[in-house]
Order: structure tokens, then sequence, then C-alpha cells
């Protein structure tokens, strides 16, 4: 996994609360049997006038110049702007797939579900929850001014703005410990292969029929 | 004397194998089930890192998000979607894991599958790489969807990483009046509490009205637990449970089936166990349920209107609201009943077992598909409850009533195979998510009841069952 630590990332609005994993990487891009290029089609549905399919080249298709993905000003952002319940819907891991391949690497949002919340930590993407009055204020300073750019600091636990505000944010201490070192939880977890097997043992004696 | 527990806290506890100090615990699991759209990343992650399978016997495998639901017998016409059965068919093979072909009389939806198999037991974790796998909490079951990274996970580990979640109880009191279904609560709920207020909790559904749910509509109400924020959903064991489970392929046999049933009764939250939220519902005042927009808080009764976002005071809401209408295609106070329908979907894990079938048969009996509706179709959960419903002659009354009888499958629910909305067209859906294009680009979709989809098809439009 890409570990994170710091970024200074230019910010992109998405202002609309509920966004779910259909909206953020539809349906017929599922097929797919890889974990990568689905960036090209991250919001597929909001970000074309046309209808994409897979395979689609991208630079044919026809760019919808109404959404705020689509706008000069926010092109190469790094950091999406969003609002309540963000990612909810289906479990597809190719939603957080779909963002950090388009160029994502954190989200801040009053609120997430919960299964796309923890399938950003396996991607190193860092979802990021602050207060829906502080959200606010950044949709309101973002939109205010181009080029807006905030730095995340993991290790800190900071966001700090232009005009030098600083947001305490909160993250589960083993998530960061994640994040910053870029591990695998898999190989984490094979450290206790002892512990798995005695509990194996002890609920294969008291419940012998599973 | 032990602190009251919840059956979350039951269900947690007895699957810890080590926590962390930050409470991130390794929790174990019992059941793994597999599809073919979120595990080939998970099959090939374990080839790359040359590892194995900690426990092939947990797993089962079936496709339904992608199989087709007519002309089976000449495969699938899509290739991508082939490549990725196929895919799905050859690492099971490779990994010896059971799985349900495509041609399998046992094969249809996961969560329609792994209950009706025996597969979900009371007490077991079960997961699934796909967000209706809180259906399984039915069974007083912790069960939910996982991503992709944690397909993996437990494949190489048979276990999960994870913090515990708050309880939440949902009780609903009552008796259900006629023309309610086990959908209606859930959308009242949903109603009630948004698609967010469940974010975070377990939610424990209880009272009297789930008692008098059967094991069919107790899956309904744990499937869209999800749709309210809830990772997991779940309902106590009892009667109901046990006798469903008896003698199905995967369930304990002779002194075993005793020995689990001993424990399952201990499956419930104690008295006096507390919920960090408890919500409460009169069953007598729940009315069937139509969503009229983009998200299944979006909702009302039958006999309402559809809002005017105009008289909304949240900002967020209103434009929510606003861009829910246009999307739709539908003004401020329309009646619901007025609102014509183009196509009914009849399936999904959330309402295509054997019961959902009687319940829209029942309507559909002796009456015809409405000139207006294009296409109504009936998709099984699975080869079994298609045969089933057969044998009691469902097919032919659905036939006889304009209906198409399919092949099981997700088929239109998410639309990954060929049964999809064009766009601009309006569907009575008894499926899970009314989100913008999920039925198809453009597509317009209303969630309702297996009896109220039944009821639409016939009239063209929403209408009461209640009043029917």
């Amino acid at each position: 996994m890409k570990k994170f630590t710091l970024l200074d990332g230019l910010v992109v609005p998405l202002d609309r609360a509920n966004v779910d994993t259909d909206a953020i990487i539809p349906k017929q891009f599922l097929k797919s049997i890889k974990r990568s290029g689905f960036g090209v089609n991250a919001f597929d549905e909001w970000r074309y006038l046309d209808h994409g399919e897979p395979g689609m080249d991208s630079t044919q298709r026809v760019i919808n110049p109404d959404f705020v993905l689509n706008q000069t000003r926010y092109q190469g952002a790094q950091i999406l702007l969003a609002r309540e319940n963000f990612g909810c819907g289906s479990s597809r891991e190719h939603a957080p797939w779909a963002l950090e391949d388009y160029g994502f690497r954190v989200i801040i949002a009053p609120s997430f579900a919960d299964i796309f919340f923890n399938n950003c930590f396996k991607n190193g993407l860092l979802p990021i929850r602050l207060s829906a009055a502080q959200v606010d204020v950044l949709f309101k300073a973002v939109n205010a001014q181009s080029g807006y750019k905030l730095r995340v600091d993991l290790e800190q636990q900071t966001i700090s703005t232009p005009d030098g505000t600083s947001y305490k944010f909160e993250v589960d201490a083993f998530r960061k410990h994640c994040l910053l070192n870029g591990l695998d939880d898999i190989g984490l977890t094979l450290q206790h292969v002892a512990d798995i097997k005695t509990f194996e043992s002890k609920r294969h004696a008291a419940q012998p029929w599973l | 004397m032990m602190t009251a527990q919840t059956l979350y806290d039951k269900l947690w506890n007895s699957h810890l194998v080590r926590q962390e100090a930050d409470g991130t615990a390794l929790l174990y699991i019992d059941r793994h089930l597999v599809h073919e759209v979120t595990s080939p990343q998970a099959f090939e992650g374990i080839k790359l890192a040359g590892r194995k399978l900690w426990r092939t016997a947990s797993i089962l495998a079936v496709a339904d998000h992608n199989v087709p639901t007519t002309g089976r017998a000449q495969g699938i016409a899509d290739p991508i979607a082939r490549l990725q059965v196929e895919t799905l068919d050859s690492n099971c093979a490779e990994f010896g894991v059971n799985e349900f072909k495509m041609a399998d009389v046992r094969q249809g939806i996961v969560h329609v599958v792994g209950p009706e198999q025996g597969a979900t037991l009371p007490g077991m974790t079960v997961v699934c790489g796909d967000s209706h796998t809180s259906t399984h909490g039915a069974f007083a079951a912790l069960a939910f969807g996982i991503g992709t990274s944690e397909v993996e996970h437990v494949m190489a580990t048979q276990c999960l990483l994870m913090k515990k979640s708050k309880a939440m109880q949902v009780l609903v009191e009552g008796r259900l009046g006629f023309g309610v279904t086990a959908k209606d609560i859930a959308l009242a709920v949903i109603g009630k509490i948004g698609t967010a207020g469940g974010t975070g909790y377990a939610i424990e559904f209880a009272g009297s009205s789930i008692r008098a749910l059967s094991m069919e509509g107790r899956m309904t109400l744990c499937n869209m637990a999800i749709e309210a924020g809830a990772r997991a959903g779940m309902v106590a064991a009892d009667d109901t449970t046990i006798n469903y489970l008896q003698g199905r392929p995967f369930a304990p046999q002779a002194e075993m089936w005793q020995q689990a049933v001993a424990y399952w009764r201990t499956l419930h939250s104690d008295d006096g166990a507390v919920f960090d939220s408890v919500i409460t519902l009169d069953a007598a005042k729940i009315r069937p349920q139509v969503t009229w927009g983009t998200s299944p808080e979006m909702v009302v009764a039958v006999d309402g209107c559809v809002p005017d976002p105009a008289k909304m005071t949240d900002a967020v809401q209103r434009e929510g609201a606003q861009r829910a209408l246009q999307y739709m295609g539908l003004q401020a106070n329309t009646p619901i009943c007025d609102i014509q329908i183009d196509k009914v979907f009849i399936g999904s894990c959330t309402n295509a077992r054997i019961e959902d079938m009687r319940a829209a048969a029942a309507i559909a009996k002796g009456k015809k598909v409405a000139a207006n509706v294009k296409l109504a179709m009936v998709v099984p959960g699975s080869g079994l409850v298609k045969k089933q419903a057969e044998d009691e002659g469902l097919d032919k009354i659905f036939i006889a009533a304009g209906f198409e009888w399919r092949d099981p499958g997700c088929s239109m629910c998410l639309a990954m195979n060929d049964d999809r909305l064009s766009p601009g067209e309006r569907c009575a859906s008894t499926s899970n998510r009314n989100f913008e294009g999920r039925q198809g680009q453009g597509g317009r979709t209303h969630l309702v009841s297996p009896e109220m989809a039944a009821a639409a098809a016939i009239a063209g439009h929403f209408v009461d069952v209640s009043k029917l």
C-alpha cells in the first residue's frame, strides 16, 4: 500500500450529500477483474454526457462542462471536499480504487458510510471527518479562491488552510500507523497465527457443528 | 452476576481473537460467501503473495451479479461479464472452493442461497464482498459486507481487523396492517432515521412485530439495514429461526443439531441489556411505502404525496430533494397513486424468496399487466426458489398475467447484466436502492414491496394494496 504522510493538495468541492458508490463508479465498470484503471470512469455519469462502457477511449467522450471535476481550476485536485454520508451504498472497493486512480489522496466530509470509510484505508486514501460547520467554511473558502490548497498532516492529525487556520482531526491509531508506514494488513494479521489457531481449536471444541 | 449483554455483544465477544490497545480487534470469521464481482482481485492478491486460503471449507461461491436471466443455455453474451464469471469458476477450481455454477439448480443470489442452504447459521460471523450481507443477520448471526481487500484478508487469515460498532435497537411493536410487509417496516425505519441514521451502529430489530415475521421477512428487514447506514442488522434466534434451518443441507444433523439448538437459544439480548440508541415504531401506523427520490430515505406512505422541497428548512436537504425531483421527473405535491410506471421488477436479495413470489402472485392472479407497462419481470432469488414457485404453479399465474418469468440472479437491482431501465423509464422495484442510474443510466426507481410492485403492474400506476 502507498504511504501517506503529508500532502499539500488542490481541493475540489463536490457539493451534494449522500454521494453513493454507484455514482462514484457505475456498475458497468465493475466487470473488470483488475484493481487499476478505474480513474477515467470515476463519477462517470456526472462527468460525461454520453453513456460510458468499459474499454471506451475517454479522450473521445463528451465531457459535461458543468460538472465540478471538469472545471479547469480544479484540474490536478488531490483533495475531495464532500458532504454528509459520502460513499453510501455498495461495498465495492472499486469506489476508492477509482478515486485513488483519479489522483485523490484525501476526502474530507462531515460523515462517511462505514464500509467505504474502511475501504479507503486499505488503499492509501485518507478519509477525514470534520464537523458540518467546518466543512461549510471550507466549501465557502474553496469556492471563493481559485487554486485553493490545504495541507494535510497525518502525523500531526491536522488540516491547515492558506490563512493559517488549523483543524485537528481524529484517526484510529492502528489505521494511522498502517497509512504512515504503508503496511499491508494481511502481513500484520499473520503475525498472530498462533492466536488464530488457538481460537479456532477452542471454537471447534465448543461448537463442533461449525 | 454477568452484565446483561446485547445479542451484538454476544456475537462480537464469541469471535474475538485478540484486541489492540486502541480497540482494534481481530475478529474470527465463520462463513465467507463469495461472488464474481468483488473476488477476482482478492484471489489474484492471494496468488501474487503465494498465500493459501486459511479455511477453504468456510467459503461458498456463486455467480449472481452478471448472470443472464434469459437464454442461459447460450452462456453469457457480454465478453467482459463472461470473463468475470469464468474467472470465479477457475479460481474456485484452482483453490478447491465449493461453487454453485450457473447451470446448478442451487445457483442464485448469494444472500438467498446462503440461508436456503443452511450455510448461514445462528451465532456465526458471516461476511461477503457485498453490502447486503447484512441479510444474514436475520439468523442471529453477525453479518456484514466487506471490500475486496478484506475479502483477501479473510481468505488468507480467516479474520478481520475491525472496531466494535455501537448498538442500536429498533423496536417494532404491534400488528402490521393488511398489505403491510417487512419491506414497509424497513423503508419506514429508513424514512425515520435516514440513510446515515445507522452509521456506526449494528442494529438489532426486536419487538412483537419482528417476532411475528417469517425468516423471509426478517431477511428483507436485515437486508435493508445497510440502507439505514448500519453495516449489520440482526434478529434474535427463536423457534421461527430453528424451524427454518432444520434439515437444510449445510445445517447440523442428529445429536449435533440438538447441541447447536441449545446454543442458538441463548442468542438474544438479555433482559436489561443497554443499547446506545433505541428507536421505536408502532406497527399499526406503518402504511405501504413508496420512495419518491434517489435515496431510500426519500420515502412516503402510498396514500401520501411527493413532498415539496420549498417547505424544507435544511438547505442541503432542500437542494437534495430538488435535484432528486428533477432526476425523477416528478412535481412536488403529486399524489403517489397518480404516478404512472413503465416497468416492474420483482426480485433482488431483498425480495426474491418464495414468500415474495407467493405474495406477488396472489395480487397478479387472474389479472393482466396494464397496457402502459412495457415490461413486468419476476426474477426468483435462486434456482430452488424458482423450482418451488413452479411446483406451486406461481409461474403460470405470472405468465398468464403478462409478467416475464426469469432465471435467478441480481438482474435489474443493479443492472450489471442486460436487465436495465432506459433513460427516463420509471420502475416499481422490490430492490433496495433507488440511486441515480442504479437500474440503468437515467432510470427512475421507486422502491416498494412485492405486493405493491405487482399491484402497480396491474394498475399501471401505484395503488394502495392495503385497500385492495
